[in-house]
């Protein structure tokens, strides 16, 4: 990964197409490139056609595209995907973007998207689901069920988050002030047991990444980040279908990218995990290992994922405090590669040389690891 | 809202006409499967039927909902519930009553769609729980 970038976040009043050329130009830029230099474009939630879409507005016919469409954790699979590319020398330069007007243009449904000939429009729609809310809220449920998780202890994910923001200038909470738990506690019930903190912003934003060869990427400004390893996986897209509410995908997921990048939890410095709700993080924490199957809640509890804490996550602030512009994941990789870059500023983990990003989508129902360590 | 009807599903929508929820069966191999689909789960036969579900179950995982995606419609506070069949199988549905948790014991119930075909909904089961 030779560079990344964020548009304007927040309520931009900007165009998808707009938010996506900023965050391009932006991460182009920090590799000394120009849209003229991408051979290979990974793009998703444009329209149907999203990578063809972005291609012609920018003017560009590139040899390889991706459009794959797996919600929020997309740009963790298309890493994968833009790796392989480049490897078989179907493309040289991949550029992987996203930007979304949500806020702005007030797009965002409770419902979700229903397209007719569905089975979740089918069998779960006529209920009046919040999509996809009422799965991680059932999700949660379940886990207070069998391991005794409170919502004190999820709390303490946006809690952390907001204290990262504080940290990150470009966070749509910096500045807004410390989180307790009992202010999320005291939030708008939502959907038991998630009240209005658990869940994550809706805003605008957007980001990009830039990959190329590893031969490539060190004649090139930036020190590179190596992808050493990903990993995938889906389980489901019904509510109903989930084999099993407190254990995700992530399990597999993660050991894939484990496995890819011969590395264990153990060895990662810094973790940006999707935080579309804060039971997301909790989920995510125990599938790929970092902590036992229903001790999520004891291993956040002491506060070690806050800035200068033993278990640095989620260091921009998350989808939580920072930005989350309906599908989130390529900002996860934005902050690993500024952390391992040495560039976050004041919420730098010291000497982070190995980052995990997870990205989480749709019902919890797609999982992409991506373990990204600095080349040195 | 009223929902569509999908080919393999005809016969699952129209016996909610007459308050009876069917679960696909497997003709090869007793899988029993929802939502009604083209092949079985388990060992890709094709050679798909229907059992009639007795209507106990049980409360897998629930979801007081204070949103609405169309308050007219549905008006909050309402219970979104998974509950896994005693067939077998989960389904997505609404859960009333009192004691609603977790593993809790439900029956079926019905409510009425605009054509005359009926959800599948649930209620806690006093003697139950």
């Amino acid at each position: 990964m030779v560079g990344v970038g964020e548009s304007d976040l927040g309520v931009t009043g900007l165009s998808i197409y707009q938010l996506q050329t900023q965050a391009a130009r932006a991460a182009l830029g920090e590799a000394g490139l120009g849209l003229s230099d991408v051979d290979g474009l990974a793009t998703t939630g444009v329209e149907r056609f999203s990578a063809t879409a972005m291609a012609e507005y920018w003017g560009l016919q590139p040899a390889w595209v991706s459009s794959t469409m797996e919600g929020g954790s997309s740009f963790e699979f298309m890493v994968g995907a833009a790796v392989d590319a480049i490897r078989s020398r179907r493309c040289e330069v991949v550029l992987i973007s996203y930007g979304s007007n949500q806020r702005s243009a007030a797009s965002r449904r409770l419902g979700g998207v229903a397209e007719a000939h569905t089975p979740s429009t089918q069998y779960e729609a006529p209920y009046g689901v919040l999509s996809p809310l009422s799965l991680y809220a059932m999700a949660a449920q379940r886990h207070f069920h069998e391991y005794g998780t409170t919502g004190e202890q999820l709390a303490e994910i946006a809690v952390a988050a907001r204290e990262w923001a504080l940290l990150n200038p470009k966070a749509y909470c910096y500045g807004a002030g410390s989180l307790t738990a009992d202010d999320v506690l005291a939030s708008p019930m939502i959907s038991t047991p998630l009240h209005r903190l658990d869940c994550c912003l809706v805003v605008d934003g957007g980001g990009a990444v830039v990959l190329t060869s590893l031969d490539r990427a060190r004649d090139m400004p930036k020190p590179s980040v190596r992808v050493l390893g990903c990993g995938q996986s889906i389980t489901h897209i019904s509510m109903s279908q989930m084999p099993d509410l407190t254990r995700t995908g992530a399990v597999e997921a993660g050991a894939r990218a484990f496995a890819e990048a011969g590395v264990g939890p153990d060895d990662v410095d810094v973790v940006e995990l999707y935080d579309s709700f804060t039971i997301t993080v909790l989920l995510t924490l125990e599938a790929l290992g970092f902590c036992d199957r229903g001790e999520g809640g004891a291993f956040v509890a002491d506060g070690r994922t806050r800035p200068g804490g033993t278990f640095p996550m989620n260091t921009n602030g998350g989808g939580l405090s920072y930005c989350h512009p309906g599908m989130y994941g390529v900002l996860l990789l934005v902050e690993a590669v500024r952390q391992l870059r040495g560039e976050a500023g004041d919420r730098q983990v010291p000497g982070a040389e190995l980052a995990l990003a997870h990205g989480t989508g749709g019902l919890l129902s797609t999982h992409g690891t991506v373990i990204l360590g600095s080349d040195r | 809202m009223t929902p569509g009807v999908s080919p393999e599903a005809r016969e699952w929508w129209e016996a909610t006409r007459d308050c009876r929820l069917l679960v696909q069966s497997c003709r090869s191999c007793g899988h029993r499967q929802h939502y009604p689909r083209a092949i079985c789960l388990r060992c890709e036969g094709v050679d798909l039927g229907w059992v009639e579900a007795a209507g106990g179950g049980t409360v897998y995982s629930f979801t007081h909902s204070h949103r609405s995606p169309d308050p007219a419609a549905f008006e909050p506070p309402y219970t979104i519930a998974i509950v896994t069949l005693d067939e077998g199988p989960r389904i997505l549905t609404t859960v009333t009553g009192t004691g609603i948790r977790c593993d809790a014991r439900v029956r079926l119930g019905w409510k009425p769609l605009a054509d005359g075909r009926n959800l599948p909904v649930f209620e806690t089961d006093p003697e139950e729980n």
